[in-house]
């Protein structure tokens, strides 16, 4: 069995992954599938802890944060499809109209 | 018992305004005409059949109200809408809508080329109602909505030709003065409601005797505010400098308010209250003397005026200054009767001043009048008729009154009061006699353009003229001296005037010095009326001489005693200067200073703030982090 450790090295190294893609990068598309990474490492730590503790809380939370995240990219995308549809392009940095 | 119905006649003048208001300019000149004036004298009619049903019920329960409307009720304290006719309301509904309706008459004629004719009868009709509503409430409160209606309506007809700065400046006059009496006359009506608990005139009057003591200071400082009131409406010293100016408003207005009914508020109150007035003797010699005062102040100054209406206003002041004169030596009766005869014979001269300044187009200056008896026969007859009766000529009305009231001075011992009051019945006679003289009597001084248009008033306005003249004559015969028990007027009033148990007393003096006193005061008369003849009219370089020898007399009368230029320094200046401090330093720093600095000192934090949010994404997403690693440090530490 793999030792809990590692599991949840993983998670915290795709969960920094997922940060640093959301920070650095410019296109929506990319920070999208960032966060999708950054739900995903959570999820491996759910799952590692579930199985460890030999319960099934972590496991439907897991179903809970999936059903959330589908949701989230459907209407994620629908948001970029409008925005290049209006404005030509999908960079962030290039979107800044709504500001101080 | 069926009691005509009361308020209808202060509610004809009111529905009048409204119809008015509502029908608006396609009610036409006729329309007003008929409206304004039918209203009036409707009101004169059913006042008319108030007054013989009060005068048929028998003398001790002679009065009877009329309850409108519960208007508060507070607790104990219970103020009504509601009318009473007693002997002192009806003499005084009887003058206003009588002598209100002869005056509406006349401002047809005097008003026909005025281009806002509609606005002013509604103001008259206005001010009507505000006057009856004063003269028929049976409790303070009530009285006072009149009396501020009647203040309000000054102002607004005061002020009528608005596009006058002269005018408009003297309606604020006039109100500003008077809101300074009116705030006297509110802290004596607080007063009142605090000891005896309500403000109905039966209640307060019972009450008083036992809640106050007499001549304690209670009662003394509650008499003297009301009294402050009624020197701002009666225009008596100190706050008598409103009234001259009021000439400023149209003719009809001055005989109305300005003389005939308004400014005789003063005295109908002191009269109402007199169960009060009595409990505080302090009180009613300083009602004496300050009537006095005014009497004799008005009328040097009336000796020194050119302007015929101005003349005419300090008349005025100094004829309310004899009904104070009556009130303080205690002959509330006798202010009265004065009330009634000054307001014919002085609506008289305002209305014959009128139709001299329409007949010589606008002009008021007697310096340049003259020579105008064969010109103007009605005018000059009904005028010459009101200067003697103002004069004090025996058998015309002011002599009766003017009499008793100098007759009740002398013999409750006012001596200086009463020596007050025949020097100034003396002046009098000179200035009213000076007055006809320079207008009607010796050589025209009209320019060439005013003798063109001379002509005598349309019949709108005589009429009007010969009927107060007529009362003039015989308005007086109701109070002939020398009768068993009182003179008629006298026993009318007198189930008011017993209330108190005061009133009854009577100073008498024997017949010798009574008959002597009416030699001394009309001898007073004749004496000014020879003294007005022989410099003005026989030998006008007396005149001229005598102002050269008492220049500096002259010119004090000349000034009005510099009243004006004094209070201006003394109240007006530095009441000015401090709202300017107030204006300028405390709103503009201060007040405006903290309201701005409020946004200011929030833009400011926003400046900074608003560097925070670019509008880039990345930015918010590097600071949730930051936010998310700090909150880990903090928990996981």
């Amino acid at each position: 069995m793999i030792p809990l450790n590692w599991l949840i090295s993983l998670s915290a190294i795709v969960f920094c992954i997922g940060v640093v893609g959301v920070l650095v990068r410019r296109n929506a598309l990319v920070i999208f599938m960032s966060v999708e990474l950054m739900l995903n490492a959570a999820n491996l730590a759910f799952v590692s802890f579930a199985s460890h503790l030999k319960s099934l809380d972590g496991q439907v939370f897991v179903f809970f944060v999936m059903t959330v995240a589908a949701a989230e990219v459907a209407i994620g995308l629908a948001i970029i499809v409008h925005l290049f549809r209006l404005r030509e392009t999908v960079f962030v940095d290039e979107i800044h109209l709504l500001k101080g | 018992m069926d009691h005509p119905i009361l308020h209808i006649i202060p509610a004809l003048p009111l529905s009048a305004v409204l119809v008015s208001l509502l029908v608006g300019d396609r009610l036409g000149k006729r329309g007003t005409t008929v409206l304004a004036c039918g209203s009036v004298l409707a009101a004169f009619g059913f006042a008319l059949q108030a007054v013989l049903h009060l005068a048929s019920l028998p003398e001790d329960s002679r009065s009877f109200t009329e309850l409108v409307y519960t208007w508060m009720s507070v607790g104990d304290f219970k103020v009504d809408v509601s009318f009473l006719m007693d002997p002192l309301s009806a003499v005084m509904v009887l003058v206003v809508t009588g002598v209100g309706s002869l005056i509406h008459i006349y401002a047809t004629g005097y008003m026909s080329h005025d281009p806002s004719y509609r606005r002013f009868f509604m103001y008259l009709n206005l001010f009507m109602f505000s006057m009856l509503t004063l003269v028929l409430a049976d409790n303070y409160l009530l009285m006072f909505v009149g009396w501020e209606g009647v203040g309000l309506c000054s102002y607004l007809l005061i002020g009528f030709w608005y596009e006058r700065p002269a005018a408009s400046q003297a309606g604020k006059k006039a109100f500003i003065v008077n809101r300074i009496g009116d705030f006297g006359f509110m802290l004596g009506m607080f007063m009142l409601v605090v000891a005896t608990g309500s403000l109905d005139y039966e209640r307060v009057f019972q009450a008083a005797p036992h809640v106050f003591v007499a001549g304690g200071t209670a009662i003394t400082l509650a008499t003297l505010l009301m009294f402050l009131g009624a020197t701002g409406k009666s225009a008596q010293i100190p706050l008598f400098t409103w009234l001259p100016d009021a000439m400023e408003g149209p003719t009809p207005v001055s005989a109305l308010i300005h003389a005939a009914t308004m400014v005789t508020a003063g005295v109908y109150m002191l009269a109402r209250s007199h169960v009060l007035f009595e409990l505080a003797p302090t009180t009613m010699e300083v009602v004496a003397l300050i009537g006095a005062m005014t009497a004799l102040l008005a009328a040097t100054i009336g000796l020194a005026q050119n302007d015929i209406k101005r003349v005419l206003a300090y008349s005025t002041v100094s004829q309310l200054g004899y009904m104070f004169m009556a009130c303080g030596v205690g002959a509330f009766g006798a202010g009265i009767f004065h009330v009634m005869t000054h307001a014919f014979f002085k609506a008289l001269l305002f209305l014959g001043a009128g139709s001299v300044i329409h007949a010589m187009s606008d002009e008021q200056d007697m310096r340049r009048m003259g020579g105008l008896a064969g010109k103007l026969p009605y005018t000059h007859g009904t005028m010459l008729i009101a200067t003697l009766a103002i004069a004090g000529v025996p058998f015309l009305s002011g002599f009766f009154s003017k009499d008793e009231i100098l007759h009740a001075s002398f013999a409750s011992g006012h001596l200086g009061v009463w020596l007050a009051g025949v020097v100034g019945a003396a002046m009098t006679a000179f200035y009213m006699t000076r007055l006809y003289v320079l207008t009607f009597r010796g050589p025209s001084r009209l320019s060439h353009e005013a003798e063109h248009h001379l002509h005598e008033s349309p019949f709108s306005m005589t009429v009007p003229l010969v009927i107060l003249a007529f009362l003039s004559i015989v308005g007086g015969y109701v109070g002939m001296p020398f009768q068993e028990g009182g003179h008629a007027f006298e026993r009318w009033l007198h189930p008011v005037m017993a209330a108190g148990g005061h009133a009854g007393e009577h100073h008498e003096v024997s017949r010798l010095v009574e008959w002597g006193l009416i030699v001394l005061s009309v001898g007073a008369g004749a004496f000014g009326i020879f003294m007005a003849l022989r410099s003005y009219l026989w030998t006008p370089a007396i005149a001229t001489s005598l102002r050269e020898r008492f220049s500096g007399v002259h010119r004090l009368f000349e000034n009005k005693w510099w009243v004006d230029e004094f209070y201006d320094a003394v109240v007006v200046k530095p009441f000015m200067g401090i709202s300017r401090w107030l204006w300028r330093f405390w709103d503009v720093k201060i007040v405006d200073g903290l309201v701005n600095g409020v946004g200011y000192s929030l833009e400011a934090g926003s400046a900074i703030l608003k560097l925070f949010q670019t509008g880039f994404v990345g930015t918010y997403a590097l600071w949730i982090t930051l936010g998310v690693i700090a909150l880990f440090l903090h928990f996981l530490r």
